[in-house]
């Protein structure tokens, strides 16, 4: 049998989206270890990116997070995790892939707000506007487009390397793709490489979705290509 | 009591020279795998995607769906792309070969054509009006032009290859990743695991450093204006 056929076969199998190994449940851990990671992520990245990008501070610092966070293989970093007193499974997980997922936000976040027109921001506090008001009624909204992007960029990353958490007793969809390889059951490998890579382009997708949604029409091109660039810090996982 | 308990936990402190010493060999063959599998990446990434940018920069109708196939490649996770090529290409270092020199080949051919759109038209007409030739233009202007966007390119490229062989261990050709995985399978050995992950950390910001390196002696004029 060609390992396309078996693959299609493992796919028809109604035991393989049954119970806690399912395809179901697996999808929905795989989606809810990443959007803990993100949330984790934006909860630490956003407030300092703002106050970084509000104050005109650190572009080297955002820089050398990224080009550091580069180096530094995913695999180690969920290996690490797992080892130690975080315990296994999800909850070491889900700190691993925020750490991943804090540089796009960061980035992103951070050339929003620098990017913002400085005569815009002058008439905000000519107008008497208080600082906070300038970088929540004035900066963020008018950064939010490349927010959105790059919380586009870190949700399709961190939905990608999610996968590797089954390489060290981690759940989601991975754990299909590592107990393929367990079996040797060439089926089950391609069916589950089938199955993430599909996840990841749906997330992709989705997120495009969003972020055009925030984008306004006359921006669409410029934001994208900003996007382009700040995303250009960010791995494959 | 205290001290009775401890005494049952095995110390397993995440770094010992012991472990370094006693495993001198395992570690250094799974750095020459590392080694090894980046610098074939590298080397046959540029070989193919010089051909395929210059097509792209050409032709141009073929730039929009070169980089949206791009963009696509790249959403596919390494684990993801190792389960499509396993099955048809084995438990072998080639299958970690052909999925990595993909992602490289995309970050190659995109800043290459990035390199080649950035020079100034000014300088191509100069060198259109003192006689060169495409072939020649290209070859003396374009390029050497290009050349700090190229190589910011190639630096990429390396440091995430680098990072992403670890993956490879999924068929058995992580390099240090291999360590990683046995240490965590060897009820957690903490030593062997910080010990790849710290030399996998360093092996791609010497690499980094190395092609900075690289960049400044290839491109003087760069180095004298800033």
């Amino acid at each position: 049998m060609s390992p396309l056929h078996a693959a299609f076969v493992w796919l028809n199998d109604p035991a393989n989206w049954q119970g806690r190994n399912g395809v179901p449940y697996l999808t929905y851990e795989h989606l809810y270890i990443s959007l803990f990671a993100v949330l984790l992520a934006a909860v630490v990245a956003l407030p300092l990116a703002m106050a970084l990008g509000h104050l005109g501070r650190g572009g080297g610092f955002t820089v050398t997070v990224t080009n550091v966070s580069r180096a530094i293989p995913t695999l180690a970093l969920l290996t690490v995790f797992a080892a130690t007193s975080i315990g296994f499974g999800n909850r070491a997980t889900i700190i691993a892939l925020a750490i991943f997922a804090a540089p796009p936000l960061l980035t992103n976040t951070y050339v929003g707000i620098r990017g913002v027109d400085r005569d815009i921001i002058e008439a905000a506090r000519g107008m008497g506007m208080a600082e906070r008001s300038v970088l929540f009624r004035v900066e963020v909204p008018l950064a939010l487009p490349l927010i959105a992007a790059g919380f586009r960029t870190a949700a399709v990353q961190v939905v990608a390397t999610a996968t590797l958490a089954a390489l060290v007793g981690g759940g989601g969809l991975g754990t299909i793709i590592n107990a393929g390889f367990g079996q040797q059951d060439q089926g089950q490998i391609l069916a589950g490489g089938v199955l993430v890579a599909l996840l990841a382009l749906l997330t992709e997708t989705a997120l495009a979705l969003v972020q055009r949604a925030v984008t306004p029409g006359r921006e669409k091109r410029r934001t994208t290509r900003r996007a382009v660039e700040a995303a250009d810090a960010v791995s494959v996982s | 009591m205290a001290s009775l308990l401890a005494q049952d936990q095995p110390s397993n402190p995440w770094f010992t020279w012991d472990y370094v010493a006693n495993n001198r060999q395992d570690i250094l063959s799974a750095l020459e795998q590392h080694v090894t599998l980046t610098v074939e990446t590298i080397l046959i990434a540029l070989l193919l995607s010089f051909p395929l940018a210059l097509l792209a920069y050409r032709y141009r109708r073929l730039a929009g769906p070169v980089l949206a196939l791009t963009g696509v490649l790249y959403t596919i996770p390494s684990l993801s792309l190792f389960a499509f090529l396993a099955p048809f290409t084995g438990l072998r270092a080639r299958t970690v070969l052909i999925g990595l020199v993909m992602y490289a080949l995309l970050i190659l051919v995109r800043n290459i054509l990035a390199g080649l759109d950035g020079v100034p038209d000014e300088v191509r007409e100069a060198a259109l009006g003192m006689g060169y030739g495409r072939g020649r233009m290209l070859l003396s202007v374009e390029l050497p032009v290009a050349l700090p966007t190229i190589m910011a390119g190639v630096r990429v490229a390396t440091v995430s290859t680098i990072a992403l062989i670890t993956v490879g261990v999924i068929v058995g050709y992580g390099g240090l990743g291999g360590l990683l995985l046995a240490g965590f399978q060897n009820n957690f050995y903490h030593a062997e695991i910080l010990t790849a992950s710290l030399l996998t950390v360093a092996l791609g910001l010497t690499a980094d450093l190395l092609l900075a390196g690289v960049t400044r002696v290839l491109t003087p004029w760069a180095r004298s204006r800033s």
